[in-house]
């Protein structure tokens, strides 16, 4: 199992991504912080945590089940549907810069549906995506603004992304599926 | 999840769980400024009501539009039933058109049913007869547990006509699965035979039946069914079962009252009781939406005997 990220790699990568943000949007005000479900969360609140430790400033953050957006939810109907969890964005997304997280990017499939997604929750000025890892196969055409790590892989392999408040400890590792 | 829900009967307590789960999220959705997701898009759902319905029908015709599926309500006064169709026929012409699922509502107990050993499509009991109206107890559920954060353990007092109402039928099932202390009250004549073979704790007085509940919910003296005399007459009734606020008062301090609705004020429930602080009967209205959201978008799935 190669480990491509460690936990001092992923809080690097992190506190160099919230220092992008900023000097690419000038000014925290009108940003605000949407992390994926389920490891977009943590991300999205770790980004929002380096930003405050940079500038003091609190970016509202966010939580989005893209489960009710999917594209592949009713074309094979065998088994039990996928768990939906809760949305929270307790904030206005209309005007904002939204700062959408994902742990990894693969066929853009996902974030399709988070655009959408937040599209059905207001009017934001603008959406940048956040991933922690790109591992290639893109099959839309969607790109990430801040990437944590560009991580070459083959179709035959599967990322695995560990967060501490998720799974117990931080750690990016590739298996063969 | 089975293909259908026809009764509580059809859920495991880890299904129930996943619905009520599933209905958390499924709030959300009514906050937001576009309340609709595309999760059922191209499906069709077909309402059939045989029963007059307002809060039902209009719930789950929500629920389908805010999940995206097609919908088409059939209502029995403008449709061929009155001109003798059975509903076996009926349900099989529908069939013929490839709906995806059909909620029904029907006056005789056992009408889902026949249409799940007849259809392909997903059936969803919308209420039959005497027997069951499962989406009910699973918003009565998701909306108790909203309020204490549990149901095991909690004392649920049911009073009303106990005899002719198919939501005490599951929430009876329901609420004893989950592990309720389940108390039910009603006149004599309007209490089911057996009722305490599925643990419920059957009582005459009230009073006894009300001391110390965390739940009192109230059930409508259904007229329509009554074929006899089951009590002296509906003041009679109101003095001795009707839930007023001095017999809310023998109740735990943070008690919530229930009623599925459609209310008789005066009868069964004193309008003080209906309107005041300790009653949740709207916000029962409200997560029925959620609930039928979550029962659609479960069942859409694949099932057991695919």
């Amino acid at each position: 199992m190669p480990v491509v990220l460690d936990a001092d790699r992923i809080s690097r990568s992190l506190t160099r991504i919230a220092h992008e943000i900023l000097e690419r949007n000038r000014g925290v005000d009108e940003l605000a912080l949407v992390g994926i479900r389920t490891r977009g969360v943590p991300i999205a609140k770790r980004l929002a945590h380096a930003i405050r430790d940079i500038n003091g400033h609190n970016v509202p953050t966010g939580a989005l089940d893209i489960t009710l957006y999917r594209d592949d939810l009713m074309r094979h109907a065998v088994g039990p549907q996928p768990l939906i969890r809760r949305t929270e964005i307790p904030f206005s997304i209309d005007d904002k810069k939204i700062l959408l997280v994902d742990d990894v990017l693969y066929t853009g499939r996902t974030i399709r549906a988070a655009l959408d997604a937040l599209i059905d929750f207001g009017r934001p000025k603008a959406i940048q995506l956040v991933v922690l890892v790109d591992r290639g196969h893109r099959e839309l055409p969607i790109k990430a603004d801040y990437v944590g790590k560009n991580v070459p892989t083959s179709p035959t392999e599967s990322v695995q992304v560990h967060l501490t408040e998720v799974d117990g400890r931080d750690e990016v590792e590739i298996t063969e599926s | 999840m089975k293909k259908d829900l026809l009764g509580i009967g059809d859920l495991t307590e880890d299904e129930i769980h996943l619905v009520l789960d599933t209905a958390e999220a499924m709030r959300e959705i009514a906050q937001r400024p576009i309340k609709k997701v595309p999760t059922l898009r191209g499906k069709t759902v077909v309402n059939l009501f045989y029963e007059p319905s307002t809060r039902t029908r209009t719930s789950f015709e929500i629920a389908e539009k805010r999940l995206s599926a097609d919908t088409l309500n059939i209502a029995v006064a403008v449709s061929s039933v009155v001109k003798g169709e059975t509903l076996a026929d009926t349900a099989r012409n529908i069939e013929a058109m490839a709906p995806d699922m059909i909620v029904i509502r029907h006056a005789s107990s056992g009408a889902p049913h026949l249409l799940s050993r007849i259809c392909r499509s997903r059936i969803i009991n919308a209420g039959d007869g005497m027997h069951e109206h499962p989406t009910q107890a699973l918003l009565d559920a998701f909306t108790i547990r909203e309020h204490k954060k549990k149901i095991a353990g909690l004392k649920v007092t049911i009073v009303g006509d106990l005899l002719h109402s198919r939501v005490l039928r599951s929430n009876v099932l329901l609420l004893t699965r989950l592990g309720a202390d389940v108390w039910v009250s009603g006149p004599p004549t309007l209490v089911p035979v057996g009722l305490e073979r599925h643990g419920v704790r059957v009582s005459t007085s009230i009073d006894e039946a009300v001391a110390d509940a965390d739940v009192i919910m109230m059930l409508r003296i259904q007229q329509e069914r009554m074929h006899g005399a089951f009590f002296p007459s509906l003041r009679e009734y109101f003095s001795t079962f009707g839930m007023t606020r001095a017999r809310v008062a023998r109740a735990k301090p943070d008690v919530i009252i229930m009623h599925p609705g459609p209310m008789n004020r005066g009868v069964e429930i004193d309008s003080e009781v209906a309107d005041g602080p300790y009653s949740v009967i709207l916000e029962q209205v409200a997560n029925g939406v959620a609930v039928r959201m979550a029962v659609l978008y479960l069942l859409a799935g694949g099932s057991e005997g695919d």
